[in-house]
């Protein structure tokens, strides 16, 4: 038997110099979805690299700059944050939609991007609100925009050595709103059969001046819809506009058909959500201008 | 009749006698028990649907440090032996089959081997070491393909049993054929106003216990074995093991642990033989802990199915004939319940003309097992279906057109015999009477209602009533608690002996410290066991009668017996009541201990109908639903404990809701399970499902001495059409084929749109 | 191969186990402690089964390493009872009769404990929502909801 090994880095350099000696070795975050591709044979590390015990990993801090956000930070602590509800209301929406409460006490925005699952609840959210991912690895830190971190299904930019330290996310401008929304056939505890988020900025009159939408589960990546978004831009949010945007949406979509939804029907149901999530998402930030 | 009785604890709400042990985590489940020396097993499995086993080479898995035993089919005598389960009876010729295959792998999960190691770690490594060649072949992935032309055939000597089809003769992948029939189906269907025929198809499901298989054995050098395990039959569990290892059942004893749950799916064994074979093997205790995965893909869930139902009505609502075929997979080898399902699918309706054809089709996947009300709810979808169509048609209220169909006392059941007392009028008359009937629905929901039927069971029963010489009493019988029979069993026995239900002890004995007991299933433990407890409590209650006569110097007959007092006849000298305790304080003297014993068979049982009412809401756009409201009424007999009753109900409901909306095994074209787990598995979840509802309706039933009738597998009969039904009042659109998955209604939303409406 | 050892709290006590590196912190609790009252229905997150707290935190104790336990605090069914006082869930589960196999009981309270710890008024949705990583296949969630929302109308009366 091959013996795996545990380790508790405590800080950044020291976890970069341990997964780039072993390549065997896979950073253990929230082990929601590791330790359960360990325990079904799909993955055998050999080593265990826990990043939680090194705090930069585990906190959450807002300026004015915006949000820098610990990779390993569990879904439940971002939960408790009020002012990244208040900011992000659809980002918290899909941080709070991995999984069941206990999931959420363990589970991570980090993991939830190095798994590299094309329906992670997170990633469309963190698109639409232009967030960048903090890589440190040998030859120090890069960023990369969340939408070009995973490049297929399970695999990322990630090169040997390199591990996912922080998300960062702008503060959103003035009237402007985010939200996301995914269909699964229970209420809880589904992967996600299509996602979809949206953000938008409004003008002081109500128009859209800026729109981003970003479709998941319906290609091998999470997509982002520039059609649907310039669908949304210069309307006012109304009924036309986005009915626009949804059919772009669903037009954008490359879905396949396995056990958990057809071709036909994730395609039909990105345009919904998508006109449902701009729909939120302008109500939100309408709700902002009338609140400043 | 049962003559109306005042019942002291019969109809209240103790605690149960085994709830502080469940809540606070010291209750000992299948998987919580640790045997010194104990060896871990660890099963391969066939990756392959269907395959020939050409070669197992298991040198290496054996050289590996730290294994103790190996074994493959090679290590398993064939067995002819039967077991008796009720009147029928189990061939454990497929069960040993299935247990480890000989030959063929008849389904992807199928075990093949087995090892014992001292860890977990080393079992499974050197499974993973065993060398299996097989000759793979191509997979029955459904019951059109294995009926089909050029079909595969699973077993090359099967023959079909039973009433011969037209397709009899020649290899077949069916086992049976039954036909049901009364009257001249032709003539009733000339004489209906309006046929309805429509072809429904469901499915396999799970019981998704939560509780995976589990047990631990052991096996000394005289062959006598003792083998731990969760299981809803333990005497099943003695003999099947003992047959298919190869040992004398008299020296195999089976203690049954706490069950997590079973549902009809723990009563044939899986795991423990192969336990028993590797500590027979090791001559040490070995444990096996089924995965999740592994219950998915290889233990028993219930039939998919195919079932095509055409009635006929007269303009008034009278129904006059009805045809049905049914056609249920049986998994890998003979045996669905697709008999029962025939039986079941008309039990509610007075039909004059009937013809019903039912077929057991075997296919690669697992072989199924009972699962609450095993094949009714199946046939219930179907004809429940149809029953509304035909109100819908005639427009008739739904309850008013059965109550103008029902069955009553004195009449013919479709399956043979002559209804007892039953309480289908009176659930029917309940629902209709409810306000969930009448309340309003809101927009995209829709309302749906269907009935259910179940036979219960009887069957063996026995029972044990120690008292203790302080008053107080132990009742010992032979069947898991699954859901609160000690607390009904304890109340059972308190009432009968007048003593406070919190001083009986009420236990699950081993299948040598408790008499013969057939399975915890056909609902019949609060039933069959139940009466076994109260005649033992009875015998237990003479002797002490007969202890007072002692005393007292009187005649046996001459004492009276009133709550819970032996009361002396009138005139005797300086003799006053005497309690249960003054009693049993006196054993010793009057004569040594007390045990009261029964033991029965119970040929027949009460039938239960039950009816539910259902209020689904869908998102037109996106196809998903959810259940708003749902009401379930059910004549359960007498209440024993009615909160464990109303459980029941719920409990039911809830699996079928599952079985409506979501669950279903998902196989690959290659006959691979592609959701062995909870996470695409999709039972409800909390938040899925509203409270539900329940009234329960109190028809006596004569052959129990409280009026008891069994109440844990009529629930689930009704929802998967009381659900479909909902759906058709809020889409318009009759759904014939389940799960009722968000995809399949989208499409057939989207399809009633592109075509326009017929006037 | 050697085995990693880990100093912890259980149960307000300290505790101390021998694991391997890639040993789960349920099997630990099960197999190396003997405290099965935290039970496996699924090993992959899915079934709440083997809820336990860590740090105050719900987890699924089959998805955190045994030796993420170092110097942690842990929480398990056999720590919620004081004495010979149960507390107020395990009374009101049994009081509604919400367990009927009870396999999925132990996981139920402890979720609901960290539910009540978090909220002590939660409405009938939170709670669903809450209690919707544990599974139950007997109930029907009915009793197991109600039972939930009096312990935290009773704990609310006695903490007034």
């Amino acid at each position: 038997m091959v013996a795996i090994r545990y380790e508790t880095p405590r800080s950044v350099s020291e976890a970069v110099r341990l997964m780039a000696a072993d390549p065997g070795a896979r950073v253990l975050a929230g082990g929601t979805d590791l330790l359960v591709q360990f325990r079904t044979g799909v993955r055998q590390p050999s080593a265990f690299v826990d990043i939680k015990r090194i705090p930069e990993l585990m906190s959450i801090a807002i300026d004015a700059h915006g949000l820098r956000l610990g990779a390993a930070t569990p879904a439940a602590v971002i939960g408790e944050h009020a002012e990244l509800r208040r900011l992000w209301p659809g980002l918290a929406e899909s941080v709070r939609l991995i999984g069941s409460t206990q999931i959420q006490g363990r589970g991570s925005v980090g993991g939830n991007l190095c798994n590299a699952s094309p329906a992670a609840d997170t990633t469309c959210a963190l698109i639409v609100n232009r967030a960048e991912c903090v890589i440190a690895g040998p030859n120090g830190e890069r960023t990369v925009p969340v939408e070009a971190f995973s490049i297929a299904p399970g695999r990322t930019v990630l090169q040997p050595g390199e591990l996912l330290v922080a998300i960062r996310v702008p503060r959103p401008a003035a009237r402007t709103s985010d939200a996301y929304l995914r269909l699964i056939p229970r209420t809880e505890m589904d992967i996600a059969v299509a996602g979809a988020a949206a953000s938008v900025t409004l003008d002081a009159a109500g128009l859209c001046t800026t729109a981003r939408v970003a479709i998941g589960a319906v290609a091998p990546t999470a997509l982002r819809v520039p059609a649907a978004e310039q669908a949304l831009v210069g309307s006012r949010l109304d009924e036309a506009s986005l009915k626009r945007a949804a059919d772009a949406a669903s037009a954008a979509a490359r879905p396949i058909d396995d056990k958990r939804g057809t071709t036909a029907y994730r395609r039909t149901v990105a345009g919904v959500l998508t006109r449902r999530a701009a729909a939120i998402a302008a109500a939100r930030a309408r709700e902002q201008g009338s609140h400043p | 009749m049962t003559a109306p009785r005042d019942f002291k604890y019969v109809g209240t709400r103790p605690i149960r006698h085994d709830g502080v042990d469940k809540v606070t985590g010291r209750a000992s489940y299948g998987a919580d028990a640790a045997w010194p020396g104990m060896l871990h097993g660890f099963v391969l499995r066939s990756p392959h649907a269907h395959a020939r086993i050409v070669s197992i080479d298991t040198g290496a898995a054996e050289a590996v440090p730290g294994v103790h035993a190996v074994i493959t089919g090679k290590d398993l005598p064939e067995t002819t032996a039967t077991i008796a389960l009720g009147e029928a009876a189990i061939d454990l010729r497929d069960i040993g089959d299935n247990v480890l295959a000989k030959t063929k792998t008849l389904y992807h999960g199928h075990a093949v081997a087995a090892v014992a190691a001292t860890t977990i770690d080393i079992a499974r490594e050197a499974a993973a070491a065993i060398e299996v060649v097989y000759d793979v072949l191509e997979p029955v992935t459904g019951i059109d393909r294995a009926l089909g032309a050029g079909a595969p055939i699973l077993h090359p000597a099967l023959v079909t049993k039973g009433a011969a089809g037209p397709d009899a003769g020649g290899p077949t992948n069916i086992a049976s054929r039954m036909e049901l029939k009364r009257g001249d189906v032709d003539a009733g269907f000339a004489e209906a106003d309006l046929v309805v025929e429509r072809e429904f198809r469901t499915p396999m499901v799970h019981q998704g216990y939560i509780e995976p298989h589990a047990c631990i054995a052991r096996c000394g050098e005289d062959g006598r074995a003792v083998v731990w395990c969760t299981t809803q039959g333990p005497f099943v569990v003695r003999d099947a093991c003992a047959a298919i290892v190869g040992l004398d059942p008299a020296n195999v004893k089976v203690v049954p642990s706490e069950i997590g749950g079973g549902f009809g799916g723990k009563i044939v064994v899986y795991l423990e033989p192969l336990a028993l074979a590797l500590a027979r093997k090791a001559r040490r205790p070995v444990k096996i802990v089924m995965g999740r995965d592994d219950v998915f893909r290889a233990t028993g869930p219930t039939s998919g199915s195919k079932v095509r139902v055409k009635l006929g009505a007269k303009r008034d609502g009278t129904i006059v004939a009805a045809s049905a075929s049914l056609w249920y997979e049986a998994g890998a080898y003979a045996g669905s319940p697709v008999g029962a399902g025939a039986m079941c699918m008309l039990a509610a309706y007075k039909v004059p003309n009937f013809f019903i054809e039912a077929y057991d089709v075997v296919v690669n996947k697992p072989k199924v097992a009972a699962y609450r009300a095993p094949g009714s709810p199946i046939a219930a979808f179907a004809v429940e279906s149809v029953v509304d169509e035909i109100a819908r048609e005639l427009k008739i209220d739904p309850i008013e057109l059965r109550l103008m169909n029902a069955n009553a006392e004195g009449d013919r059941a479709p399956y043979g015999p002559k209804y007892g007392p039953i309480g289908l009028a009176q659930i029917l008359e309940a629902a209709r009477a409810h306000p969930h009937w009448r309340a309003p629905l809101g927009a995209n929901q829709g309302r749906g209602f269907a009935v259910g039927f179940w036979f219960n069971a009887g069957m063996n029963s026995s029972a044990t009533v120690t008292l203790n010489s302080d008053g107080s009493a132990a009742v010992v019988t032979g069947n898991p608690d699954i859901g609160g029979t000690r607390a009904a069993q304890a109340m059972m026995a308190a009432e009968e002996l007048g003593i406070p239900v919190e001083r009986v002890r009420s236990n699950v004995g081993d299948t040598d410290g408790s008499g013969f007991t057939d399975v915890t299933g056909g609902s019949r433990v609060c039933y069959a066991t139940g009466m076994a407890v109260i005649r033992a409590a009875e015998d237990a209650r003479e002797q002490l009668r007969a202890r007072a006569a002692t005393i007292w110097n009187v005649s046996k007959d001459a004492v009276g017996w009133e709550n819970g007092r032996a009361i002396p006849p009138a005139g005797t000298e300086k003799a006053s009541p005497m309690t249960v305790a003054e009693l049993t304080a006196k054993m010793t003297q009057t004569g040594g201990p007390i045990v009261g014993r029964a033991s029965l068979y119970a040929p027949m049982a009460g039938p239960a109908f039950g009816a539910h009412i259902c209020d689904l809401e869908v998102d037109p756009e996106t196809g998903r639903s959810r259940i708003v409201r749902y009401t379930a009424f059910q004549d359960v007999g007498k209440a024993v404990h009615p909160s464990y009753v109303e459980g029941q109900m719920q409990g039911g409901v809830a699996q079928g809701i599952g079985w409506a909306l979501n669950e279903e095994y998902i196989y690959s074209a290659d006959g691979v399970m592609e959701n062995a787990g909870f996470l695409d598995y999709r039972m409800p979840v909390a938040s899925d499902l509203p409270m539900i509802e329940t009234v329960i309706v109190e028809v006596a039933n004569p052959l129990h001495p409280y009026g008891v009738r069994g109440v844990g597998e009529v629930p689930i009969v009704p929802p998967l059409a009381a659900v479909a039904n909902a759906m058709r009042d809020a889409t318009g659109i009759r759904f014939t084929e389940l799960p009722l998955s968000p995809p399949r209604v989208l499409e057939a939303i989207e399809a009633a749109a592109a075509v326009p409406v017929e006037a | 191969m050697s085995k990693l050892h880990i100093e912890t709290t259980i149960n307000r006590e300290p505790a101390e186990f021998l694991c391997e590196p890639h040993e789960t912190v349920l099997s630990a609790l099960r197999n190396g402690l003997g405290l099965t009252g935290t039970k496996e229905g699924c090993a992959t997150g899915d079934c709440g089964a083997c809820s336990i707290l860590l740090d105050g935190r719900l987890v699924p104790a089959c998805l955190v390493l045994a030796p993420e336990a170092q110097g942690r605090t842990i929480t398990t069914i056999e720590g919620l009872s004081r004495g010979d006082a149960l507390h107020p869930l395990q009374q009101k589960f049994l009081e509604h009769a919400a367990l009927q196999c009870g396999i999925c009981t132990p996981g139920f309270i402890v979720a609901a404990k960290a539910l009540l710890d978090a909220t002590p008024e939660p409405s009938e949705e939170e709670t669903r929502y809450w209690l919707a990583g544990n599974l139950c296949r007997c109930t029907g969630y009915d009793k197991i909801v109600r039972a939930v929302l009096d312990a935290a109308s009773e704990m609310k009366g006695s903490a007034a």
